[in-house]
């Protein structure tokens, strides 16, 4: 069963890509002979999220494609997961669909995935759109060290507590509402029917109710000495036209990203919108707004 | 004698590599090894010897598709903490990093760790490196994984966050020096590590009278 929304269209057609012998399931929104676009979803979401936005671009003459990371949708639950796994990833899909340079869009961790293609295989990218993908220090706390210490250590034992019992986990089933429900905790700002939508595009049903299909042995956040600015540093020296659009309402999900944190590090002629009243998902809350300044940018 | 354990999707292989009471000695190897028993002095190890080979290492499992980080090995060291119970570390290269690591997370149940020189040891640097791409072609499931081989040599190591590890595991250690560096190289993470207190750079001979007393 899949529920309706309003401007959301399943995907045209569907396949799986073999990446090093993991399966990754892509998708296309549009007609063969349109000229491509790639979309990348964010963390903890899947291609579906993009039902919207991917159905308006695809209408504006793209052959759109997307597909759902590792351990998200149906894609294969890996044992590993890394950036550089991801990025790999995402290339086996745009080599599925053409040796070309081809623009490429992501949102939030797609954003920054997408950032990364534009820096380790620029023969792939030939515009770059981020929305809401741009990280910034603001959601680390200032703090002693000693504290900051503290909260390290205990952000890394919890997660060697979950990953020692990953194993046995299984997501918690529940109805449509119910799920939709937890989602809205992390996506408060997003309409409900819109999440009841995602249950059925994004979790599977059994006997006992519905589950995300999400692989249950990730966890949300970081680890590791990751560093926003080193997504940031990769931007000043992109050679492909550029375009950024950031939520300016601050949310769980989302950077707290503010235009002077980013700006500096833009490349020459990029084009920036910051739109306020709007959250981390920009492309859901205001999906004819955000496909509209995409397919200008890229005429 | 191999005992088998569960890693998320991956299983470990824990080589107990000689009997003996008393506390344990976990080896940890260097990138692309896997366990063996360590040379002397610490081959005279008064308690039992216990060498895990990490994911896609030796008698582990190999995944498929990659992506590794030291802090993936991190999970497995401490999956193997939940076996042994309080250990100390030797780690070898790559095992160093993880070791240090292990010890400021898990302090309850690291007495002490030895970094010793081995691949891997530098890791790829302290800051942002270059973007890189790599596929291999040879990936067929036999270890070591070329993946690990590649992503686990390039994966940054800044000096503040592997000092970070030192402070949580002095503030926690019964030892004055819980950590002792026998390695003769010095990689940016290991000279920063070095300065603090709690670190003593002394013989192998020196470290293993001390922790296993």
């Amino acid at each position: 069963m899949v529920l309706t929304y309003p401007g959301a269209r399943r995907p045209d057609t569907s396949w799986t890509v073999d990446s090093d012998g993991l399966s990754i399931a892509a998708y296309q929104w549009g007609e063969d002979d349109a000229p491509v676009l790639f979309a990348a979803h964010g963390g903890f979401d899947f291609a579906g999220t993009l039902d919207g936005l991917a159905a308006r671009l695809a209408d504006g003459g793209w052959r759109v494609i997307s597909w759902d990371q590792r351990g998200h949708g149906d894609s294969e639950h890996a044992a590993l997961y890394s950036w550089d796994a991801d990025l790999r990833d995402a290339v086996r899909v745009l080599e599925s669909v053409t040796s070309a340079p081809a623009p490429v869009v992501g949102h939030s961790k797609g954003g920054g995935l997408m950032m990364a293609l534009g820096d380790v295989r620029p023969d792939r990218v030939s515009a770059l759109i981020n929305l809401d993908g741009l990280p910034s220090k603001r959601t680390v706390p200032d703090m002693p060290d000693r504290q900051r210490r503290r909260m390290m250590a205990d952000e890394m034992s919890a997660r060697l507590d979950y990953r020692r019992k990953s194993h046995d986990n299984v997501r918690r089933p529940g109805t449509i509402e119910e799920l939709a429900q937890r989602r809205a905790k992390m996506n408060p700002r997003l309409d409900m029917d819109w999440l009841r939508y995602l249950v059925t595009v994004g979790a599977a049903e059994s006997e006992d109710g519905w589950r995300w299909k999400l692989d249950p042995s990730m966890r949300f956040g970081g680890f590791g000495p990751y560093r926003p600015e080193w997504s940031l540093a990769r931007l000043p020296g992109l050679r492909v036209p550029f375009m950024a659009v950031l939520g300016l309402e601050v949310e769980e999900m989302g950077w707290g990203t503010e235009p002077g944190d980013v700006e500096d590090w833009f490349p020459p002629n990029a084009e920036f919108h910051a739109l306020s009243d709007v959250g981390h998902f920009v492309h859901i809350e205001k999906p004819d707004h955000i496909a509209g300044l995409i397919l200008e940018f890229l005429q | 004698m191999i005992r088998e354990l569960v890693h998320n999707k991956v299983t470990l292989a824990l080589h107990e590599l000689k009997k003996g009471s008393g506390a344990p000695l976990l080896l940890l190897h260097g990138l692309g090894e896997s366990s063996h028993l360590p040379h002397e002095p610490w081959s005279d190890w008064s308690g039992p010897i216990f060498g895990l080979d990490f994911t896609g290492h030796g008698a582990s499992t190999v995944p498929k598709g990659g992506g590794y980080t030291c802090e993936l090995l991190l999970g497995d060291v401490d999956v193997a903490l939940a076996e042994l119970g309080p250990v100390t570390v030797l780690g070898r290269g790559l095992g160093a990093y993880v070791g240090l690591m292990i010890a400021g997370i898990r302090p309850d149940l690291v007495r002490g760790a030895v970094l010793a020189d081995g691949p891997g040891l530098a890791g790829g640097g302290e800051d942002m490196t270059s973007g890189t791409w790599f596929h291999p072609s040879d990936a067929d499931g036999r270890a070591p994984d070329p993946y690990a081989l590649f992503e686990l040599s390039n994966d940054v190591r800044p000096a503040d966050y592997a000092t970070n590890f030192v402070h949580l595991l002095l503030a926690a250690s019964e030892l004055d020096a819980p950590l002792s560096i026998i390695a003769k190289n010095s990689p940016p993470w290991l000279t920063a590590i070095a300065k603090e207190p709690g670190v003593v750079s002394e013989s192998s001979q020196a470290a293993f009278e001390r922790f296993n007393s």
